[in-house]
């Protein structure tokens, strides 16, 4: 034993979830593998944020239906977790609010542990101080939130009037990123392209899906609006509760058709039609 | 007056090594295309773990296939598990696996028809259509029949024609191809039904396995109960994938040896 400490680790998955399926839950596995077996981090805790309806993506059904099939899905994992908070916002809720939301938290929770603790207490001290610092030093004392998301997430990190180029400094910068591939994208090329993910490349973790799975929430909309089977795709609870509550059909794939999608009305002030 | 639909069963045939995700949506993918054709009604779909005497390298012990393919079949109420094919003392080739389903289905269909007969006096104008059976697979199986000396030509007359195969593949042409390359195959096309996924998925048993031994998560992949038996019987480890290294398959050793065997066995 070298006693080298270990970072522990929480992983945030925003998306739509919409709905949550067993790629969804992959994600969350290969991640934790992955940063374990680099030997200098623990995966503590997986948690699944669920976008707010105001995200006003085309066929975004109800969040309170896609927060509850996470649940469902999640239920008998030891680790991973949803939250709801962002999905209760009134509005669309940018990710690095969200993943400030969860980090102050994680802080909270580890200062309440550590209070009667004389020696944490330093660090607690410590810790205080590094995070009021506008640092985008990688700190290895105390326990770290990621974002974990596809690779086309960060891709999307190029598309123009999406993301504020602050937020992306910050979520690469000061937390960091789990990224797992898809067929299709190069992440590495795409980091290289990009300056400011280049400089924090060393807190991008892309992670190979050397097992190409593409069961995405759009393919099992579609099955299912077209009558066919999506069993085996997603935990079977949640099977259930899209067949119980005749989710996702032609007429909930066309909601916000016609709505421009929050981030884009937020950075560019155009407003909806 | 609307035909009625041919009831049919629909059986795989496999070393369920183990039991996956993507085995069990071949079932799904492959009724949902065979009732949307209009002609047919999937009324029950066989898993048959393929028996110890195959001798493929890593096969785990029938036992356990078995007891895992259970587990994950569980919640279904129409795919079931067959032992027969796993309990014959040698490897057993597919068609005469397929002759012996087909024979048991024939046989209940033949004794409720009688019953109906007997009850009302004559043969109920409602009583469906003679049942059919046929292999389900996936795309990389269409390539098997090229192997040399892993099927007997007559074999693969009777499996394509007259069973018929329910081929499900990932998207791609693979199988339309190979379909094209073989006599045998475009001679039956009619009754080689190409389902298609449109999603790659390449989640198999043997990236299953490999996960296994290298200690990482396979969750969601397959089911939780089977993961749970193959941590409690410690399967799948290396010694476990080293197991019959170096033998041959059984099929290319026996089917040198035999006469070819007529359709009367």
């Amino acid at each position: 034993m070298d006693g080298r400490e270990v970072t522990k680790v929480v992983l945030l998955a925003c998306g739509s979830f919409n709905p949550i399926t067993n790629m969804h839950l992959r994600m969350f596995e290969l991640a934790r593998d992955h940063l374990q077996d680099t030997g200098q981090y623990k995966v503590v805790k997986g948690i699944i944020s669920p976008v707010g309806d105001g995200y006003k993506k085309k066929g975004l059904i109800e969040a309170c239906h896609r927060v509850e099939m996470a649940r469902l899905a999640t239920e008998d994992s030891g680790w991973i977790t949803v939250d709801p908070w962002e999905s209760l916002q009134p509005e669309w809720v940018e990710t690095a609010k969200v993943v400030r939301h969860h980090y102050d938290r994680l802080l909270a929770a580890e200062q309440n542990e550590d209070d009667v603790d004389t020696v944490k207490y330093a660090k607690k001290r410590r810790l205080e101080e590094n995070h009021s610092e506008d640092s985008s030093h990688h700190r290895r004392d105390g326990p770290q939130l990621m974002l974990l998301c596809g690779a086309d997430v960060l891709e999307s990190f190029g598309i123009p009037d999406m993301w504020k180029q602050e937020d992306i400094a910050e979520i690469v910068g000061r937390y960091g990123l789990v990224c797992i591939t898809r067929s299709g994208n190069d992440p590495h090329k795409f980091i290289h392209q990009s300056d400011m993910l280049w400089k924090h490349r060393k807190t991008i973790h892309v992670v190979h899906e050397w097992v190409t799975n593409e069961i995405s929430a759009t393919h099992v909309r579609r099955a299912l609006r077209r009558g066919r089977s999506v069993r085996y795709l997603l935990p079977d609870d949640v099977v259930r509760y899209i067949q119980e509550h005749k989710l996702y059909s032609a007429e909930s794939e066309r909601k916000n058709a016609d709505v421009i999608l929050a981030p884009l009305q937020r950075y560019t002030g155009a407003s909806s039609s | 007056m609307a035909t009625r639909r041919v009831p049919l069963v629909l059986l795989a045939c496999g070393s369920f090594n183990p039991i996956t995700n993507q085995h069990m949506r071949l079932f799904e993918l492959a009724r949902d295309h065979m009732h949307s054709t209009g002609q047919y009604q999937v009324v029950g779909g066989i898993v048959s773990p393929v028996s110890d005497g195959y001798g493929k390298q890593g096969l785990v012990p029938a036992e356990h296939r078995i007891a895992m393919a259970k587990l994950a079949l569980q919640s279904s109420n129409w795919v079931t598990v067959d032992e027969w094919e796993s309990q014959q003392p040698d490897w057993t080739e597919t068609a005469v696996t397929m002759r012996y389903h087909y024979g048991r289905i024939l046989k209940e269909y033949e004794q409720s028809t009688r019953t109906n007969k007997d009850s009302s006096g004559s043969s109920s104008p409602l009583s469906s259509p003679p049942p059919q059976l046929k292999l389900l697979c996936g795309a990389d199986f269409l390539n098997t029949f090229k192997v040399p000396g892993l099927w007997l030509d007559d074999h693969v007359e009777e499996v394509t024609g007259r069973f018929g195969l329910v081929c499900v593949s990932r998207g791609g042409l693979e199988p339309e191809q190979a379909v094209h390359e073989s006599d045998t195959l475009s001679h039956h096309r009619q009754n080689i039904f190409l389902v298609k996924e449109w999603v790659r998925n390449e989640t198999s048993a043997t990236e299953v396995r490999r996960a296994l031994r290298r200690g990482m998560s396979v969750k969601y992949l397959i089911p939780d109960s089977v993961l749970e038996y193959i941590h409690q019987h410690n399967l799948y480890t290396e010694d476990s994938e080293r197991r019959n290294k170096g033998m041959l398959l059984r099929p290319l050793t026996k089917q040198t040896q035999q006469p070819v065997k007529t359709l009367d066995d």
